[in-house]
């Protein structure tokens, strides 16, 4: 395992930009690189991947790896697999780092089994110990409910994937100098089991549950899919989005995409506001990363209030078109 | 069509975060007295995608989980569901594998099985989440594999499934047999209901030990797992809830507005 050296950093490429996942992977990645004195590289797929080589540099990486061909310009299981596995297999690299997305939750794990490396998924932080040099990834279980550090001891390499907006991105730096190597080798047509037969984009009405800045949701406690509208009401006034809990999606009070929870969506806006729901340990787990949230329920003891940073203890009727009508005033003004 | 679906025993993940109790010494949750363990969400929808298949091409499912103590429980959970026949695998060597472990065991027993077109598993598991074993699977059993399916259909001997993405889903073309990780997306699952519900309790779900399967030794060595968890802990909240009060829930509510809006 000594031949091992070096991170790798598995690049996203989104509208022939790098992804922002990416900018923050060379940011920490380039920490651990330097704490172990070993270089910092990365793997980019694509036929557009142009200009990204030098800006992949700007941002810290001392050798980037560029795969091009029209195969690799949208995810393909099959074909990234064998790319990032081919390259592993002649750079031999310590750690490698992916984002915790679309992409990186099927390559990783898939990349791990093929390569008998030791992975850690959905990380929050990314360290190497002092002592042993391994790498220490700090990862949620039990739907956030706590945190497990995990190694490899023998394994390599070293995988995690980084949960989006963990670490800051990485500054941008011009002057630095690095390489861009092609990467030899035609991908193997017969390899590509799974053919993609297409890509369907889904318009969402008003603002995504996952990128919006405020959340508001309902509980078991709203009672009925009519009175749901009180909570949407909320949310289209503070220009967010409305979620739900796992017990208001199966009544069918709302869609089941909108659910929030280990088993739905995990968001993180600034303000999330939970009506009428108690804070099963699930629940909770889809809504701990926002940075402030307000509880209204009648129940002062609803575990919800244990995770609040506000609340108001009473019926939700009585609160919520107050609350709308006072955020119509303050917005307007 | 032959379908496994491998299903994992979990803590209930519904339960409030204050009956949540873990041993940092020995790594472990400890389990909340009187709450049943539970199958694990997104292995319960795989078990509804099987059931659905079947619905429409006829066929049979095969439901495996390995784990220790009742797990017989969720495998009877998945025939009052739709599954025709389940196996649990126990043994002492297969506690506290990590996922390569587990996959390796789990692909054992599949192989034992044989002759499947399509293998099921959760997108993760509702506990450690780990959220791998599925395509560490399908690299063991040598098959193709596709995630996060919202939607699996069987059309022309292949399979036809919808995988979510960030911004809406793919429509993937698999040979069968392929592996496919289900995400909730799939929808609910079946209430099971009347005879599904008596042919369960009467099942007889047969328990393969590692000499029925006949791993290897040297992959359920401890010594050669590919992860370690070195530390489990809860993490803390700094958070002191701030009560807003008022003279009726009308006033408290604005009272809220005007401190949320200087923060938004």
């Amino acid at each position: 395992m000594d031949s091992h050296k070096g991170v790798l950093v598995c690049g996203e490429i989104a509208e022939g930009k790098l992804a922002p996942i990416t900018i923050e992977l060379l940011g920490v990645g380039r920490k651990l690189a330097d704490e172990l004195g070993e270089d910092l590289s990365t793997l980019l797929m694509g036929s557009k991947t142009g200009g990204l080589g030098q800006e992949t540099i700007a941002y810290g990486a001392d050798k980037v790896y560029v795969a091009e061909d029209s195969l690799l310009d949208n995810y393909n299981s099959d074909a990234y697999t064998q790319v990032a596995a081919d390259l592993c297999l002649k750079v031999f690299p310590s750690i490698m780092l992916l984002g915790h997305t679309d992409v990186g939750c099927d390559l990783a794990p898939r990349l791990n089994g093929r390569l008998g490396g030791g992975l850690a998924m959905d990380c929050l932080a990314l360290s190497v110990d002092p002592a042993t040099k391994l790498l220490v990834s700090t990862r949620p279980v039990f739907g956030g409910n706590a945190h497990a550090t995990v190694v490899s001891r023998s394994a390599r390499p070293q995988m995690a994937t980084l949960r989006l907006k963990t670490v800051p991105p990485a500054e941008r730096n011009d002057s630095r100098q690095g390489q861009v190597i092609p990467v030899e080798g035609k991908i193997d047509p017969s390899a590509l089991k799974v053919r993609v037969v297409d890509r369907i984009k889904e318009e969402v009405e008003g603002v995504k549950l996952e990128d919006a800045e405020v959340v508001v949701s309902g509980g078991r406690g709203i009672g009925s899919v009519q009175d749901f509208e009180i909570v949407r009401e909320l949310a289209r006034v503070l220009g967010g989005a409305v979620g739900a809990t796992r017990p208001a999606c199966d009544e069918g009070w709302t869609p089941v995409t909108l659910q929030v929870g280990q088993s739905g969506k995990v968001v993180s806006p600034k303000l999330y506001i939970a009506v009428a729901l108690s804070g099963a340990m699930s629940h909770i787990a889809g809504c701990l990363g926002s940075k402030y949230i307000v509880a209204i329920n009648k129940d002062n003891e609803a575990n919800i209030f244990s995770v609040a940073h506000f609340g108001i203890v009473a019926d939700y009727k009585e609160v919520l078109p107050a609350l709308t009508a006072k955020f119509k005033e303050l917005l307007s003004a | 069509m032959h379908t496994i679906v491998c299903v994992k025993q979990v803590l209930d993940p519904e339960i409030p975060p204050a009956k949540f109790k873990i041993d940092p010494e020995a790594k472990e949750v400890i389990p909340p007295p009187g709450v049943p363990p539970v199958i694990s969400v997104f292995d319960e929808r795989a078990v509804e995608a099987a059931c659905r298949l079947k619905d429409k091409h006829g066929g049979k499912i095969t439901v495996i989980s390995m784990g220790p103590g009742n797990v017989a429980d969720v495998v009877k959970h998945a025939i009052s569901m739709g599954a025709d026949e389940g196996f649990v695998l126990q043994d002492e060597a297969f506690e506290s594998l990590d996922s390569f472990g587990t996959a390796y065991v789990l692909g054992k027993a599949i192989q034992k099985i044989g002759g499947y077109d399509l293998v099921l598993c959760g997108r993760y598991s509702a506990d450690w989440g780990a959220g791998q074993v599925g395509s560490i699977l399908a690299e063991i059993l040598g098959i193709p594999v596709v995630t996060l399916a919202c939607d699996i259909e069987a059309v022309d001997e292949k399979l036809r499934v919808k995988r979510i993405v960030k911004d809406g889903y793919e429509v993937l073309e698999a040979p069968m047999p392929s592996l496919v990780t289900v995400s909730s997306e799939i929808g609910l699952p079946r209430l099971p209901a009347g005879m599904r519900l008596m042919i369960a309790r009467r099942a007889q779900i047969p328990v393969w030990t590692a000499q029925d399967i006949g791993p290897e030794s040297s992959q359920l060595d401890k010594a050669n797992a590919h992860t370690e968890v070195t530390s489990l802990s809860l993490p803390t909240r700094k958070t002191e809830c701030e009560i807003i009060t008022g003279d009726n829930p009308g006033e408290a509510a604005v009272n809220l507005a005007l401190k949320l809006i200087k923060l938004i």
